[in-house]
This record gives C-alpha cells, structure tokens and sequence, in this order.
C-alpha cells in the first residue's frame, strides 16, 4: 500500500464501470452476448488500468512510462479490426445485411469508447490524487456525462421529415409515392408486397442531409434497423421480398420500402427517425467556403 | 468478370417477342404463365419482372 493506492483503485473501478455504461447504450446497434460483453468489459478494465497508472508514473517523473499509451493505441485499433471482421463475416447470414458503413460505423464506436474510458479514469485519479475523493467522484461523474453525450451522435429525425405513404402499383412496378422501387411481376407476389409492405418518404430538411441520405450505407442502416426491431416478411430464396430504398433525383427525397412481419406505423416513424446518422456517411458540402472557389 | 444480373428465363405467351439465346416457356394462357414464372422464380432464386402482359423475365440479382 502506498499513497497511489486508493486512486488506482478508484480510476481502475470508475473507468470499468464508465465502459459498462458505455455497453449499454449501443444494445440495438449490436446485441451483444454474454461472451462479447466480457470481451468488452475486459478491455475497457485494461484500458482503465493504463489511463490510471499513467497519473501516478507523470507524479514519480517517470515521463517515459507515458510511452505505453502509445500501446494502448495499437491494442485499441485492434478492437476496431476485430469488430469489424466479426461483424461483416455475420452480415452474411443476415436477411437484411447491416452494410459496410454501418459495420465501420459500429466498429470507429467500439475502439472510441476504450479512450473514452482511458480519459474518464485519467481525470479521475488526477483529481483524487491532486484534491480528495469527493472532488474526484465529481469529475468522475462530469467525465461519463461528457462521454455519454460524445458516443450518442446525431439521429435520422434530426435530419430529414419522415412520412407514411402507402406503397402501390403501377403496372408491374412498384412505387412508394412517385419513387419507382422495383419490378415485380407476378400477381400474387404484388399482393404480398401489399398486404405487408410499408413505404416511407424520407425528405432531408437542407441540402447538407441531401447528402447524407443519398448514401447507400445509410440507407441500408436504415432498412436494417427496420427489419431488426419489426421483423422482416422474407426468406433466403425470396429475393423479390426485399426492402430497398430508392432516391427520388429531382429533389433528393428518399422512398423507403420495408416488408415488416409487424406492420405497426406509429412505431416505424419512431424507429427510422431514431437509425443513427453514420459518421461515414454525413457530407456538408455547405461548409466548403464558396469564397475559396478556384483557389484549391 | 462477375455478371451481377443475368436473364435466367423467358416465361411467355407470345413466343414472337422473346429474345434469342435464352431458355424461354412459351405458356398458352396468362395464369399458365404466372403459374410457371412463379414455380421458377422459387427454384431459380430469381425474380420474375413483368415486362408487359405477356412477357415475364426471371432476373437473377
């Protein structure tokens, strides 16, 4: 026992406690099992330890100890990786694939959230050790809340106006307000289609989310979050029943079309306008600064 | 070269409108037709297109 005791122990407990709070908010972007979220849990109590000790080393002017942060760095790329192998292996056997950039997506959060803890168990023993545990136990606090509010990111709603339409046909196309969806031939598959299919009219409130839902990753985050929280009307070797989402040219509108087992309306408007905006898929092309036209 | 899309079959009633080089069903009625179009799009994980009336392509996506 020394003087750095007590504030390892209480960086080491507020960081792994800081990466189960963490765990939970990401449960619809990522069910994940009992083994995954030990898997977690672990990593974010080693990366707790490193964002401890590394107070305790700066105090005993051991500044080259600092260098195994640098470590932590390339242990934590390796969650990324590891995720992201995990993930689009599985979306394979998906029947409404997650898609690459939503994969990416789940996989930058996953590896952010291990510095996120790395930060929050810093400041803590910081405090502890420079004031006393009450002051530390504040920080602490202030320190989750700040990370809370980094890993929640934007949502869809924020972004575009979300409306029913109800699907229909044209011939054999089928189209969900005046976007055409797809070619669907037979009778009785266009009655299925009907019977459960729900459309969706995406309209993005300024030219910035024209963009960002015009991407094809985001698109397909949207349909996946749809099918996963209302079910899906498909089978492998149905390749006709499948949600897509088409772009309306004109005027940048997104026509979403979905064939949910539970065709509950007030609940699809809550959960499309609650699919994350992806990071990998967010473009502001208003922020480019017109005065600097031709001078790239 | 991976070929994304690919005509499997050409389901019709009207033999004179079909392409050339493609298995085609010539089909006497239209129920015949769907009725077959249907049975194919299971077997050969396709979708059967409408292309008018009397023409159906199964499309593998």
């Amino acid at each position: 026992m020394n003087e750095y005791t007590y504030p390892i122990i209480f960086g080491v407990i507020v960081g792994t406690l800081g990466r189960i709070y963490m765990l939970r908010t990401d449960y619809r972007q990522y069910p994940t099992y009992l083994h995954g979220k030990i898997i977690h849990i672990a990593l974010g109590f080693i990366a707790a330890g490193l964002g401890t000790v590394a107070i305790p080393s700066i105090m005993e002017e051991e500044f080259t100890a600092v260098t195994f942060l640098t470590l932590a760095a390339s242990q934590f790329r390796e969650v990324r990786n590891m995720e992201r192998n995990t993930l689009a292996q599985l979306d394979g056997y998906e029947l409404v694939p997650r898609g690459s950039t939503y994969i990416e997506g789940i996989a930058v959060a996953f590896e952010s959230r291990n510095y996120l803890v790395i930060f929050t168990s810093f400041v803590s023993t910081f405090t502890y050790i420079v004031f006393n545990i009450y002051v530390a136990i504040v920080i602490a606090l202030i320190a989750l809340i700040i990370s809370r509010k980094l890993m929640a990111g934007g949502k869809l709603k924020d972004i575009v106006d979300v409306e029913y339409v109800e699907p229909r046909f044209d011939g054999a196309g089928l189209y969900v307000d005046n976007i055409y969806i797809m070619n669907i031939g037979l009778p009785k598959r266009q009655e299925e289609v009907l019977k459960y299919g729900m459309g969706f009219i995406l309209k993005p409130k300024n030219f910035n989310s024209r963009s960002t839902i015009a991407n094809l990753g985001q698109r397909q985050a949207i349909l996946h979050d749809v099918s996963t929280a209302l079910g899906v009307y498909r089978d492998s070797g149905t390749p006709a029943l499948v949600p897509l989402a088409k772009r309306d040219l004109d005027d940048g509108r997104v026509g979403v079309f979905v064939l949910p087992q539970e065709k509950n309306i007030e609940m699809a408007l809550d959960i499309i306008g609650n699919v994350p905006t992806l990071e990998n898929a967010i473009r502001m092309p208003t922020e480019r600064n017109v005065n600097e036209k031709g001078e790239q | 070269m991976v070929i994304e899309k690919y005509i499997l079959a050409v389901v019709t009633t009207n033999p004179k409108k079909v392409p050339v080089a493609s298995a085609v069903f010539n089909c006497d009625s239209k129920e015949e037709m769907e009725h077959i179009a249907a049975n194919l799009e299971a077997i050969l994980d396709g979708i059967a297109h409408g292309l008018s009336d009397e023409l159906y392509v199964i499309v593998k996506h």
